[in-house]
């Protein structure tokens, strides 16, 4: 006999789907991006992996924030990925970040019943320069100067508005990114862990780097 | 079949023994006796100008046209069978709307053509079907860059500064290879391309003809069109004086 | 033989459940609206149409995208503007965007019409509600059809009418009757009394709809061709707050 048990357990992380309840971010500056995430990936409320790698690469100049399932998200990037490879050799050159954004939107849709993927791809290409492109659950797509996702960008939204501006310079787009990302893991249970930052400007590879979670900004936290 | 080399021109999945396929070679003269069409590429964008031979008093005028629109930002010029071209101009649209579908933005010209040259070139392969009788040129202006290709009836295609293909692509050609393409605008290009079809068309073969002019550059935003009415008007007027002068002179040396 | 046995609901049946399937096995089909565009409004004035929509993609309650495009200009005598889900409004206009670029390939001297794109979609969105997978938008098609303003409203299931004015979502119930107002009035507005009407019922909407937005988009339809205002800033009024101060 088969006994559906799930609403039994009082463990959600038995059952639950492995989830990146995230904070993601990607801000367009001249010349490149900023890209940024949490590294929290939870099962309900048991973190599976404090250090992920929710920043992803598509190709050596397009990455992508994932939010929502780790599993669809992972599958999505990696057919991405591979249909851009192809494209690149197709084509003989780099594929647009639109191009790879078409594609993401084009799958998101389509199988927006079946998915759980908010992503956010970034990129530099030599027409448009630096671009985000946002494509949220739905499978919407819109371009953006700064977009953040995930369940910690309902928190600190405000704190972007207050703090961007269009044409902010490169390191200000960074510091931008930290201490919004720093704000969203603190108020939100599901993103946490450490900053993984990445900047792709045209001509160079990415530049990553990583704030661990002793070495973050505290801001204020209760007295 | 009693000697060799005849009897390898009726099918185009065979090589003759000296190693050509005829039936492909059946379909460039094909073009080489349909009229002439040229692509100028200049420095910001590129036209296309066709000679359509009219054979009937009692066509419509505008009718049968051969050039066309492939997408918003691709224009194609032929020489050869009309419908050929006309197959082909559907196959290339489809291409186009299918590139746009994927990638969300239009297909580059270096794509496209590739694509259609492959399916040139598949018809140059099997015995159930023919070549086609046509080449096409395909013109555009993409990433502030104009950009033009070439394809025969055996699917080879080339990139090109200025391409003339049809019954006077010889005489075409000398007088491109004239010009300092680099250097010269959609608006100099378009009266240029007026003079030389109407230099090169055969009065005495065939009496009356068509001008098709379009363009596709930076002053049609990327937009392919074809060339507005009163700058192809002004571009004949041109070219019919400068046909009056050509003769004056030939007088004079005579 | 029992008929019952002899028809048999295929499996994936989306709705009823065949005898041997266990209760829990249904699926569902139908979407759910994710990023949503509030109202469209739109009025016809004595030489065309004008529409109007805020610029704001909800998700949910939060205000998430702030500078969308929900009017569109199809071709140099139509536009459309759309509410409700947002993704599946992009997936509409890219079709009819492609529609209308196969036609400026035949180049045969015609031009889609707006009461032809209204009926298209129409078959379109019913079409899909038929297959229950409806398209979660609200679609108003405005523009200008040999020399008279067309304006036209096709709801999620492909029910449409046609109208002097018209309003989708929340603004059918709030704009619609200032515009009727402004048409009782006077049947035959100007452009200019057409746009006070409209500016005015997007200032109501923006005060009694809580998706609503103070940035909006403004299209104009006319023999003369497609205008449309992008990031147009409402200006509000708030000096009743002091009639109602100490009031619970």
């Amino acid at each position: 006999m088969d006994v559906d048990t799930s609403n039994l357990n009082p463990n959600d992380w038995m059952n639950a789907e492995l989830s990146t309840g995230t904070s993601i971010m990607a801000v367009e500056f001249d010349g490149g991006v900023v890209i940024g995430a949490d590294s929290r990936t939870t099962t309900g409320s048991y973190i599976a992996s404090r250090v992920t790698d929710k920043l992803t690469r598509i190709t050596d100049k397009i990455y992508c924030c994932r939010s929502g399932s780790a599993a669809d998200t992972q599958a999505v990037a990696e057919i991405v990925a591979y249909h851009l490879e192809f494209y690149s050799t197709e084509m003989g050159e780099e594929p647009l970040v639109e191009t790879a954004a078409a594609i993401f939107r084009e799958m998101c849709y389509t199988y927006r019943g079946q998915l759980m993927a908010g992503i956010i791809v970034a990129g530099w290409d030599s027409v448009k320069g630096g671009q985000v492109y946002d494509i949220p659950l739905g499978g919407m797509i819109i371009r953006e100067r700064v977009s953040m996702g995930g369940s910690g960008s309902g928190y600190v939204l405000g704190y972007i508005d207050a703090n961007y501006k269009p044409n902010l310079p490169r390191d200000e787009c960074i510091k931008l990114v930290s201490n919004t990302l720093t704000l969203a893991m603190s108020r939100d249970g599901s993103s946490g862990g450490i900053v993984r930052l990445g900047v792709i400007e045209g001509g160079k590879p990415i530049q990553r780097s990583t704030i661990p979670g002793n070495k973050l900004v505290r801001f204020y936290s209760g007295e | 079949m009693s000697s060799i080399g005849t009897g390898y021109d009726l099918s185009a999945s065979q090589f003759s023994p000296d190693g050509r396929v005829f039936q492909v070679e059946y379909a460039q003269k094909a073009v080489e006796i349909g009229g002439t069409a040229i692509g100028l590429r200049g420095k910001d964008g590129v036209v296309l100008a066709v000679e359509k031979i009219v054979t009937s008093k009692l066509y419509e005028p505008g009718s049968g046209k051969k050039i066309f629109h492939i997408d918003e930002g691709i224009g194609m010029a032929t020489s050869g069978l009309i419908s050929d071209a006309r197959h082909l101009a559907e196959n290339a649209r489809n291409e186009a709307s299918s590139y746009r579908n994927q990638y969300g933005n239009s297909v580059p010209l270096k794509y496209l053509n590739d694509r259609v040259s492959m399916y040139m070139h598949v018809y140059t392969l099997y015995s159930a079907v023919r070549p086609f009788g046509c080449s096409i040129i395909l013109g555009s202006y993409e990433k502030g860059q104009p950009v033009m290709y070439m394809v025969d009836p055996s699917g080879i295609s080339h990139g090109y500064f200025g391409c003339a293909v049809g019954k006077a692509k010889q005489a075409a050609k000398t007088e491109i290879e004239k010009l300092k393409l680099s250097e010269l605008t959609c608006k100099e290009l378009v009266k240029e391309a007026a003079r030389i079809i109407y230099m090169v068309h055969d009065e005495l073969k065939d009496k009356n003809f068509e001008l098709e002019l379009s363009w596709v550059g930076k002053h049609t935003n990327g937009r392919h069109e074809f060339v507005p009415k009163a700058v192809l008007a002004e571009a004949e007027e041109a070219a019919k004086a400068a046909m009056e002068e050509h003769s004056d002179s030939d007088g004079e040396d005579m | 033989m029992d008929l019952k046995t002899e028809m048999k609901i295929p499996a994936d049946f989306p709705f009823g459940s065949s005898s041997t399937a266990s209760p829990s096995d249904y699926r569902q089909v139908a979407h759910t609206p994710i990023t949503t565009g509030t109202s469209v409004i739109g009025i016809k004035f004595d030489k065309g149409v004008m529409l109007a929509s805020d610029m704001l993609g909800s998700y949910g309650s939060l205000a998430k995208f702030r500078m969308i495009e929900r009017l569109v200009e199809v071709n140099k005598q139509i536009v459309i503007g759309a509410g409700g889900d947002y993704a599946d409004f992009q997936f509409l206009r890219d079709i009819i965007k492609q529609k209308v670029t196969d036609e400026t390939c035949l180049d045969d001297g015609f031009m889609l019409k707006p009461r032809s794109l209204h009926s298209w979609v129409t078959r379109f969105l019913y079409n899909r509600r038929n297959r229950f997978d409806p398209l979660w938008t609200n679609f108003v098609v405005a523009g200008m059809q040999d020399g008279e303003p067309f304006l036209g409203v096709v709801d999620k299931l492909g029910k449409a009418y046609e109208n002097e004015c018209v309003g989708t979502g929340l603004g059918n119930h709030i704009a619609i009757p200032y515009l009727r107002y402004a048409l009782d009035k006077k049947p035959n507005l100007t452009e200019q009394e057409a746009r006070e009407a409209i500016v005015k019922s997007l200032q109501s909407l923006f005060y009694r709809d809580a998706r609503a937005f103070d940035k909006y988009q403004l299209a104009t339809i006319t023999a003369d061709g497609v205008k449309i205002e992008n990031g147009l800033t409402l200006e509000t009024d708030w000096s009743m707050a002091d009639l109602s101060s100490g009031a619970d």
